[in-house]
């Protein structure tokens, strides 16, 4: 997991008074973990440019009122990932609203593929294709829980971090990384067992 | 199949996650090993699902974060800071 090691050194004061130097040196450190939180989340390049401009010019702006309560970096996660999930809301006009906690609407943990496709070789499990797929798979996941599983699974914060993110209780950040594990392990499960021998296949399907 | 009680695997499962990140507390999860030892499913259930989880850890660990530079110049200019973009080897 890449946990974010990265020394918070910038100076506050010189950051919040406008300092371009410093504002230029924050983008170097942090354009690559919001650029690739927001490639995962919507899946096009020219979109995640986008969300990657305003997150960055709405940072620009709004630093003068930041109080220093969360980390600068998930601070930075907050505004990209509200933006992440405005433009999605605004792509699909008619979903819920992802802010409430509609948790029966989330899915559930009953898992339906019982294949043990674990003894698949390595690259197999990580060839190119199977490595596009993942993409994919996470994808099909409602937007909040898009949002908790990258912030936790591929950005690597902690639950509390994720849920300062997200503005929800821990409780809730768990439930949702649960569902969304849940979820994609559906997804993977139904890949790879294609994959496996076809003589473990005829038994999968009990 | 086995012949054991099937509810006790849905009981299970919302502790699963927590489980597979070492966070549950040691009572649960010795009631999950036992359970597991019994039940074929849920033991498929639980190393497809740590697998899941290992397998986009991998990924992501072997795609660390970073900007394309073309994307980053643009960035660097949208926000008027041309002149601190690093010069390019
Ligand atoms: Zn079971």
């Amino acid at each position: 997991m890449n946990t974010i090691e990265t020394p918070e050194e910038f100076d506050l004061t010189a950051l919040q008074a406008g300092d371009r130097a410093e504002f230029a040196q924050l983008i170097e450190t942090y354009s690559g973990q919001v650029y690739r939180l927001a490639l995962k989340m919507l899946q096009n390049p020219q979109d995640a440019e986008d969300i990657l401009q305003e997150t960055f010019i709405k940072a620009y702006k709004a630093l003068p009122e930041f109080e220093g309560r969360s980390s600068l970096s998930t601070w930075l996660y907050r505004i990209a990932t509200n933006e992440a999930l405005m433009f999605l809301r605004k792509k699909q006009p008619v979903q819920v609203s992802v802010d409430e906690p509609l948790e029966n609407d989330e899915g559930d943990e009953r898992p339906r593929q019982i294949v043990d496709w674990c003894c698949l070789p390595e690259n197999e499990l990580m060839s190119t294709e199977a490595r596009a797929y993942l993409d994919l798979s996470i994808q099909e996941l409602p937007e909040s829980l898009r949002a908790v599983f990258l912030l936790r699974d591929i950005e690597g914060l902690s639950t509390r971090e994720t849920a300062e993110v997200l503005n929800i209780s821990e409780a809730a950040a768990k439930t949702r990384l649960s569902r969304a594990r849940f979820q994609l392990r559906e997804l993977l499960s139904a890949y790879y067992a294609e994959r496996l021998p076809s003589t473990a296949y005829a038994n999968a399907g009990k | 199949m086995s012949k054991h009680e099937h509810k006790d695997c849905h009981h299970l499962l919302s502790s699963l996650s927590d489980y597979v990140d070492g966070a549950l507390e040691e009572q649960l999860c010795q009631e999950i090993e036992r359970h597991v030892s019994g039940c074929e499913d849920c033991r498929i259930v639980i190393d497809t699902l740590e697998k899941t989880i290992y397998l986009y850890h991998t990924s992501a660990a072997s795609e660390p974060p970073g900007v394309p530079e073309d994307v980053k110049e643009r960035l660097f200019k949208r926000l008027d800071l041309e002149d601190f973009l690093p010069k390019a080897s």
